[in-house]
């Protein structure tokens, strides 16, 4: 069993996790990877349940997570060790080789006899054919396939180039000839695979990071199981089962309340931070946080659940309409490769017309071929892109698309969301300042004691994190303990014996009249207050009333700031009310926004951008955004972003900055200037090379040096995409 | 010059065995877990056993 393990951050975790797991009877094997966060687990068969690894992790302090790996991410990791034999192979028959023909070229000029020079080159022809067979694979197949399809990629020429100099090198060995370019093509497929490999493994990384967190993500209902309640999987949850959920927990599953009350947040689905209020009767969805009080639930719809469903509609019908925009590299080798063949063809012709042996005119227009080799220029595309996806990653950006830095770098409109990509994704506590620096953290110690939604923001304040000894939870109030022989209660005012806060006004509407279930007020539309919500908290005669708030991401500000300067125009779309919204945009200074928005009209006003000529990017993080992202020209979403938004943006940014966003912009226009110039230098080393190759100038040292130097000064110039540091 | 007869094949061969413990590793999963391995040998849990 493959486990995704949560809370991993030292040395000493690894021994600590093993140590658990191995000390369970019947267990085998006990394997952490440390790269990928992994646990991998055997056992004899019938020994053990799986639940007791689970609870043997959390002794230890660590969660675990049931981990089936993706098709995709499989497949993915075949062709990545697929290219890493091939890279090996390449290498190795380059180094041997460059070996065999360095001898040749000095002897060359001094004194080798034909014979020694003839059993170099099938020396080399025994390396390189086998090696040329084997690692050229990737190319050949791709080239074959485009063939099929009756298109030319870059893949075309490669193999072309490669199968006609082994071809001719192995005809002019047999004739005793000087020259021979087994070193041109199996260097060229070297360097190719060093491109390819690095870009496969930068896509693979970004991968695994995005299936741990699913797995993270994926967690039990509990299921009534006659009068009993049982955990189990979400995945294993069916429309008609009965569940019960808790106060702090999600939603597993669309379904009808049938019992309880309570208030919850679904901001995840429609981007809306004000609480609802629900009771018997009413429809809850998947991915909805619950507040307040138990619910037991009959699930409607349960894994593609309906509205997801809905959602998941929307995006397929957005992902198909949107226009492949056509990528620098595809657009260069659809130019490329058709000159490259024509000039080829016309060299072959203008020897034979001049009267040149049928022999020479073919070694001179072969010759050709190799030279323009696209050495340079397959490299000038995926060297800048590892690159920038290097100093990206450095910034806590990984990308999802290949492409996606291109068009990121052409982006002029920027619109967010404002849910989670604006604000922190969790609620933080905004009125730190004006409390008592001791009494905060009394608080907050005392919250790690609970489950409750603010419980949890406030616990966050915590620099001690040492939950209080017997600290009891009354559900649905609040907790208390004793701290220091004093009683401390942290919950709703009444708990508390307080008076209610003087902060929460009784207009607000959209709020349900606080039920005794709701162990805390919620308070929306408040003076320019987006959906602050507050806690209580006595200790002996003490008391303070800490509010809790979707805040904005800390840098957001300078972010928008340093997006203007760009040039780039800013607006929000958000799913939340005008009420919530306003103040936001106020705050950042961005004129151009729209609340209360449905995933369509989203859709509707990114169409409406688009067809203005402009190139939208779009940054979200709700499950409402899914179908947005994938309609704007490129896409970006933080880590905390629902599924399938994530799996639909372009790329993922980490961490509680907005700062990544500005990044990710200046990075891209950095490594696209630097494509281009990639690429005009490898057209200005053509121009140079090919008048040379058609007056049949050209030798193997002189292609060698031509086709290294080449594609040394792209890669030395792709370096600068890491920008200055 | 009739040593490169032998010192040839010799250097191959001398290659091929890097590349097929290239290969090994890879195929061991060495390469799996590049980060785990320098932490491990940090931790003494298995002086005692």
């Amino acid at each position: 069993m493959e486990l995704a393990v949560d809370g991993i951050s030292c040395a000493a975790c690894i021994g600590r996790i093993e140590g658990a797991v191995k000390r369970l009877p019947g267990v085998t094997e006990a394997r952490l990877n440390y790269t990928n966060r992994r646990l991998h687990v055997a056992w004899a068969d019938g020994a053990l349940r799986p639940a007791q690894i689970l609870s043997a992790l959390e002794t230890q302090g660590y969660r675990g997570h049931p981990f089936v790996p993706l098709r995709a991410e499989q497949e993915e990791a075949a062709e990545a060790r697929k290219l890493t034999r091939c890279l090996a192979v390449a290498g190795f028959a380059a180094m041997n080789i460059m070996l065999l023909s360095v001898s040749v070229w000095s002897g060359n000029v001094t004194d080798i006899t034909p014979e020694t020079r003839d059993f170099f080159h099938w020396a080399s022809a025994l390396i390189a054919l086998p090696a040329a067979a084997y690692a050229g694979r990737p190319f050949f197949a791709s080239a074959w396939r485009a063939l099929k399809a009756r298109a030319l990629n870059m893949d075309v020429p490669i193999s072309l180039g490669v199968i006609l100099a082994l071809g001719m090198s192995l005809v002019e060995t047999a004739n005793h000839a000087e020259h021979a370019y087994f070193d041109s093509a199996i260097m060229l497929l070297f360097f190719l695979l060093i491109g390819r490999t690095l870009d496969h493994a930068m896509r693979r990384k970004t991968r695994a990071v995005a299936g741990n967190l699913a797995a993270l993500r994926a967690d039990t209902a509990h299921r009534f199981v006659g009068g009993e309640v049982v955990s189990v999987p979400v995945a294993a949850v069916k429309a008609g089962d009965k569940l019960l959920v808790r106060p702090g927990e999600r939603v597993p599953a669309d379904g009808v309340v049938q019992t309880g009350n309570s208030e919850i947040d679904e901001s995840l689905i429609t981007g809306e931070t004000a609480r609802r209020a629900i009771a018997s009767g009413a429809t809850v969805y998947a991915g909805s946080m619950n507040y307040s009080g138990t619910l037991t639930l009959l699930v409607t719809a349960a894994g593609g659940a309906a509205l997801i469903d809905e959602i998941e509609r929307l995006l397929e019908k957005a992902a198909s309409a949107k226009s492949r925009a056509m990528r620098l590299a595809d657009r260069a080798s659809r130019v490329y490769a058709p000159v490259v063949h024509v000039t080829a063809a016309l060299t072959l012709a203008g020897w034979l017309i001049a009267g040149a042996s049928a022999h020479d005119a073919l070694i001179t227009a072969i010759a050709v071929l190799i030279i323009t080799c696209p050495c340079a220029l397959a490299l000038a595309i995926p060297a800048v892109q590892v690159v920038a996806s290097g100093a990206l990653f450095r910034a806590n950006i990984i990308l999802n698309a290949g492409d996606a830095i291109e068009r990121l770098a052409e982006a002029d409109t920027v619109v967010f969301d404002k849910t989670g990509t604006l604000t922190l994704p969790e609620p933080r506590v905004v009125n730190a300042g004006a409390l008592d620096v001791e009494l905060l953290q009394k608080a907050a110690r005392l919250a790690l004691s609970s489950r409750h939604p603010l419980a949890v923001a406030l616990s966050r304040e915590a620099t001690l994190r040492a939950p209080y000894d017997g600290a009891v939870e009354e559900p649905g109030q609040g907790v208390h303990a004793l701290i220091d022989g004093l009683e401390a209660r942290l919950g709703s005012a009444m708990f508390c014996g307080l008076a209610p806060s003087p902060f929460v006004p009784a207009q607000a509407g959209t709020q349900s009249p606080t039920t005794g279930a709701a162990w805390v007020p919620a308070c929306a539309g408040t003076n320019g207050d987006f959906g602050a919500s507050s806690i209580h908290f006595s200790y002996g005669r003490q008391s303070a009333t800490i509010a809790i708030n979707q805040s904005l991401r800390p840098d957001a500000v300078e972010t928008v700031q340093a997006l203007r300067a760009r040039g780039l125009d800013l607006m929000i779309l958000s799913g939340d009310r005008d009420e919530a919204v306003a103040p936001v945009a106020a705050m950042l200074g961005i004129d151009v926004w729209q609340g209360g928005l449905k995933p369509a009209a989203k859709i509707a006003r990114i169409e409406e951008l688009k067809r203005q000529g402009r190139r939208v990017l779009m940054v979200g993080d709700g499950l409402n955004d899914a179908p947005s992202l994938a309609a704007a020209d490129v896409s970006l979403s933080p880590i905390s972003a629902a599924d399938v938004t994530q799996a639909q943006a372009d790329a993922v940014f980490l961490g509680e900055r907005l700062k990544p966003v500005a990044d990710a912009v200046a990075i891209a226009r950095r490594a696209r200037r630097l494509m281009a110039e990639n690429l005009w230098l490898a057209a200005l080393y053509n121009l140079v090379a090919v008048p040379v190759a058609i007056a049949g100038l050209v030798t193997p040292l002189i292609a060698a040096l031509a086709m290294s130097g080449s594609s040394l000064l792209v890669t030395v110039n792709a370096l600068r995409a890491r920008g200055p540091r | 010059m009739n040593v490169i007869i032998y010192l040839l094949p010799l250097a191959l061969g001398l290659g091929l065995i890097g590349l097929f413990a290239f290969l090994w590793a890879l195929k061991s999963g060495q390469y799996g877990d590049v980060d785990g391995a320098a932490l491990r040998v940090l931790s003494d849990d298995d002086l005692e056993k």
